[in-house]
């Protein structure tokens, strides 16, 4: 019963990262919104999912909260990146980049290269 | 680094739950709410706005829980839940809840006590600094360590492996403090004792090796902290006191440290003299002679990077110079090492054997007792396999479900531990007060330390585990579907089930407990009545030492003439015996080499025998009640002056002589080559201990053979309070300055039978220890197999059953389990005596009385065990349980 919203969550970490990293400080709905735009709808993630995944960060010491009030004056907590949560994304990004290029040229190898 | 820091993290907010709850509550709140904004403005009406939200979010318990066990470590809240609901089920079922914890006290209670007796008796039982290299030295040859004073110079002076050797022996002496003179065991130790041990005085100095110069040279005393403490009311100002022992002045020098009390661990000696003066304590001086062995023992650190291996062989070294240089006292000299504690293997070899042999038995009570709280626990996790059966189709895992069965049975094995630690204590404070012999220092301070505190708590978790591993099985193999849809009826009979093994064993280790405690009071009954050689009834002993008094020589002989015929003056008195070591009496015995009359060359291995040696007055025989099989008794005029003659027993005709009739008007000769004649032979007898072989012994008149050591056989009818006081009154008239010891003969013999004794109501408590478990193993089982088949029984009954049909069907299985149990309990006790009969006079199972009474006994058991179980299986009522269900 493979579902759609199944996001590895070290995936999800890392799209977290990346949104604080482009974004800077956000609540819990701005990342889930934000996250859903950019993969085009294509993750239909639980956005509830995000809270856990949130506070494991936090408690990684890899971003930091506080409340504060949003656009339209809800109280609501505010998520940014630490430094450590930079250096960390900085790392994954490679890996990341790394991995995708190592896939992709699985992908693109035909037959004959590999003999 | 990131794994610890989101651990503490998590720790912290295990800690502070409720408030971290809040803040998940809030941000979904406003998480849904400002969807549903969103959702307003892309024109949805308010009510589908908010629904559509909620649907976007997702299941809000489940995220809140993922939530929390991301922040909490899920293990802490987890145990605590366990525990409330381990509580609240334990709390449910009071009934089951008390037998466990209180068969768990008495199991662990009694591991407890036995490994504090153990820890405090071998593993640790000297304090003295770096105990793990101090060896006593004993011989090659036997168990023992006795050696003469220039052996030991030799042994000290030659040896290259030990630090320095201390040598002691045990004394008595009479001591005046200003107060009554009364008698006190010490220790005469070598100047460097207190050296060698590595001890510091509590107050005031010790003596040291440099205060010896010769003989009576260091009228020196240090006082043991409990003695000071008991005697001198812990009065610091003793330090420089001038006593008198045995009437010579001599100082206390200081009070040694508290918990350390002489180098034996069954004798407490009140203080410490310095071996030099031997003389004056013990009325002789053999310093100077090679084969007067008189130490009790030698000890000492071996130095270190020396192995024990090494260190025997350098004094085996010696021991072949002493036998070349001294062939006529120094003959067979090899040397072993034993822990000095327990006078090395003497003791040692059979309280270690008695010890693990207990050890063991009680770890077995623990493990029957496990089987059974396993069994019963099984049968509660059967009777609730619905409610598991519920839990797993409601999705907890079967690892879930378990720990909160181990938590269960943990909680319980914690209960009954601290239960029985509890118990332990209160019984091992008992032992440290107890003082078994009333003429001996001996005293066992049994104060638990960590490692008593460290094994109960480890035997006790890991019985937690054991009798809680019992219903795993099951757990695993329930199938929540089939419990839930069929009835709770389990099937029962049929296979044979670990738990029936479980019962087995228990019974079996209950009737080998029942067997040798039945094995053990035999030869304790038997013991007190064998033959001893002497009647121990209606005769008291009083007992002094002159040398305390001052005596020697012809004055001592004087004396004690004087004493027996004052105390046969006494109304009431049938006749009065002087013997200088009463038998059987604790203290020790007098042995000496004996050879034929041929034998030429008096050195040790042409001995005919080896002989306990007496010295008695004419009316000793007939006061002991000791019977002459031929031959007469002593006579008055049997003195110095008189051709020396010697009273044999059988044991001694036999190995000396060939038989008795040989042996009347022979001669055999001493180690210093008298030729003494036989006069009269006597019965055989005990002497040394009750389970002794028989053994030569020989009895001279005391006027050839003087001692200073005094024991008057007082036989009379009186009443021995009354008798006593009167013998008291005569002796304080003769000399009051002399210390008296005074008892019944029977009572003396206590010290004799203790070790029999001990066995017999440590096996008997044990025992009834193991047949309490049984009795709620096969009534938990029989209980359980009745209630679980009550419908079938009532079945069997409606169609017609008799009730011996119906006791048999519910009853059998516990009942044949109980038979097969004993009879391997049984086989194995009769094995176990073989271990006994070190302890117990003449253990043997082969003994009708102990067959039988094992098998009334287990038969007992089994009728109380099954008693109630069978009682509710015939008061079935068909129709009213028919009706039911």
């Amino acid at each position: 019963m493979k579902q759609k919203t199944d996001v590895p969550q070290g995936t999800l970490a890392l799209m977290v990262l990346k949104t604080l990293d482009v974004l800077g400080s956000l609540h819990g709905y701005g990342i889930a919104r934000r996250i859903e735009q950019i993969s085009g709808d294509l993750l239909a993630v639980n956005q509830g999912t995000l809270y856990p995944v949130l506070l494991k960060l936090e408690q990684e010491g890899v971003i930091a909260s506080e409340w504060g009030a949003s656009e339209n004056n809800r109280r609501a907590r505010f998520y940014r990146l630490t430094k450590e949560g930079r250096k960390q994304l900085q790392l994954e990004t490679q890996d990341w980049e790394q991995t995708a290029a190592i896939i992709g040229r699985f992908f693109a190898a035909k037959a004959e290269d590999l003999s | 680094m990131k794994f610890m820091r989101r651990f503490f993290a998590r720790l912290t907010n295990s800690a502070t739950q409720r408030a971290r709850d809040e803040r998940i509550s809030e941000e979904i709140e406003n998480h849904i709410a400002m969807q549903t904004d969103e959702n307003l403005r892309a024109g949805l009406p308010p009510i589908e706005a908010r629904r559509q939200a909620i649907l976007k979010f997702g299941g809000r318990e489940a995220i809140k829980e993922d939530y929390r066990s991301e922040r909490g470590l899920l293990f802490f809240d987890n145990l605590a839940r366990d525990l409330r609901f381990a509580l609240r089920m334990l709390r449910k079922s009071p009934g089951f809840t008390a037998v466990a914890v209180i068969t768990l006290a008495m199991a662990i209670g009694a591991n407890a006590v036995v490994f504090g007796v153990l820890n405090a008796l071998i593993l640790h039982p000297l304090h003295v600094p770096q105990a793990e290299s101090l060896y006593g030295i004993q011989h090659g040859n036997e168990a023992s360590s006795y050696q003469s004073y220039p052996d030991y110079l030799d042994l000290r002076e030659r040896n290259r492996s030990f630090d320095d050797i201390a040598a002691y022996d045990a004394a008595q002496v009479g001591l005046d403090a200003g107060e009554d003179p009364s008698r006190v065991w010490i220790f005469l130790a070598s100047g460097n004792y207190f050296d060698v041990l590595r001890l510091q005085p509590f107050l005031g100095r010790f003596f040291h090796a440099s205060d010896e110069h010769g003989p009576n040279s260091a009228p020196y005393i240090v006082l043991s902290y409990s003695y000071w403490h008991t005697h001198f009311q812990d009065d610091r100002g003793v330090v420089g006191r001038v006593v008198q022992v045995n009437k010579y002045p001599y100082t206390i020098l200081g009070v040694a440290p508290p918990g350390f009390n002489g180098t034996l661990v069954f004798f407490n000696p009140g203080f410490f003299v310095p071996l030099v003066d031997q003389e004056q304590v013990e009325g002789v001086n053999d310093l100077s002679s090679r084969g007067k062995r008189f130490i009790f023992m030698t000890l000492g650190h071996l130095k270190p990077g020396v192995t024990k291996a090494q260190a025997i062989a350098d004094l085996n070294s010696i021991g072949s110079y002493l036998e070349k240089t001294y062939p006529k006292d120094d003959d067979q000299r090899t040397f072993t090492l034993a822990r000095p504690s327990l006078y090395g293997d003497y003791l040692g070899k059979p309280a270690r054997a008695f010890m693990t042999g207990l050890m063991l038995l009680s770890a077995l009570i623990l493990l029957a007792a496990c089987a059974n709280l396993g069994s019963l626990f099984g049968a509660r996790a059967a009777d609730r396999s619905r409610e598991v059966a519920l839990r797993l189709a409601l999705g907890a895992s079967r690892a879930r479900i378990l720990r909160q069965l181990f938590t269960e049975a943990l909680l319980l094995s914690l209960m009954g531990g601290a239960l029985g630690l509890w118990g332990g204590f209160v019984l091992m404070g008992g032992l440290s007060a107890w003082r078994p012999f009333s003429r001996w220092p001996a005293q066992l301070p049994v104060h638990p330390d960590a490692n008593v505190y460290v094994v109960a708590l480890l035997l006790t978790l890991a019985s937690g585990f054991l009798f809680g591993a019992f219903p795993v099985r099951q757990v695993l193999r329930t199938n929540p579907y089939e419990i839930i849809k069929a009835s709770s009826r389990g099937i029962v009979g049929g296979r044979i089930t670990i738990r029936d093994l479980a019962i087995v064993v228990q019974i079996a280790i209950c009737a080998l407990l029942v067997t040798s405690s039945i094995v053990a009071v035999r030869g304790l009954l038997r013991a007190l009545h064998s033959d001893l050689g002497f009647e121990p009834r209606n005769v008291i002993l009083a007992d002094t030492d002159l040398s305390m008094g001052g005596y020697s020589g012809e004055r001592a002989l004087q004396m004690q003439k004087r004493m027996i015929d004052a105390v046969a003056a006494i109304p009431g008195v049938e006749s009065v015996g002087f013997i200088d070591w009463a038998p059987l009496v604790s203290g020790g015995n007098v042995d000496s080499l004996v050879f034929t009359d041929a034998t030429a060359d008096l050195r040790r291995s042409n001995a005919a025998a080896e002989s306990y040696l007496f010295g008695v007055s004419p009316d000793y025989f007939q006061a002991a009640h000791t019977v002459f099989l031929s031959g007469r008794t002593f006579t008055w005029q049997d003195d110095e002056n008189a051709p020396r003659v010697a009273v044999i027993n059988q044991e001694f005709a036999r190995r000396v002589f060939g038989s008795a009739a040989n042996a009347l008007g022979a001669y055999f000769k001493m180690p210093d080559g008298t030729r003494l004649a036989v006069v009269g032979i006597v019965e055989n007898g005990k002497y040394a201990s009750l389970t002794e072989d028989p053994s030569p012994a020989m009895f001279l008149p005391f006027l050839q053979s003087p001692s200073t050591q005094t024991y008057l056989a007082v036989r009379s009818d009186r009443d021995p309070a009354q008798l006593a006081a009167a013998i008291r009154g005569t002796m304080r008239s003769l000399d009051a300055g002399l210390p008296v010891y005074m008892g019944p003969w029977n009572k003396e013999l206590e010290t004799a039978l203790f070790g029999s004794r001990m066995a017999a109501i440590t096996l008997g408590v044990m025992g009834v220890i193991g047949a309490m478990l049984s009795i709620t193993g096969i009534f938990g089982m029989a209980a359980y197999s009745v209630s679980k088949r009550l419908r079938e029984l009532g079945i069997r009954m409606a169609l017609g059953a008799q009730r011996k049909e119906v006791l048999q069907a519910a009853l059998g299985r516990a009942l044949k389990l109980l038979g097969i149990g004993s009879a391997a309990g049984l086989l194995l006790g009769i094995l176990a005596s073989r271990v006994l009969s070190a302890i117990v006079y003449q253990a043997t199972p082969r003994d009708p009385v102990v067959l039988a009474g094992v098998v009334v006994a287990m038969l007992l058991l089994g009728l109380v065990a099954t008693w109630i179980p069978a009682r509710r299986a015939l008061a079935i009522d068909p129709a009213i349980l028919m009706r039911e269900d």
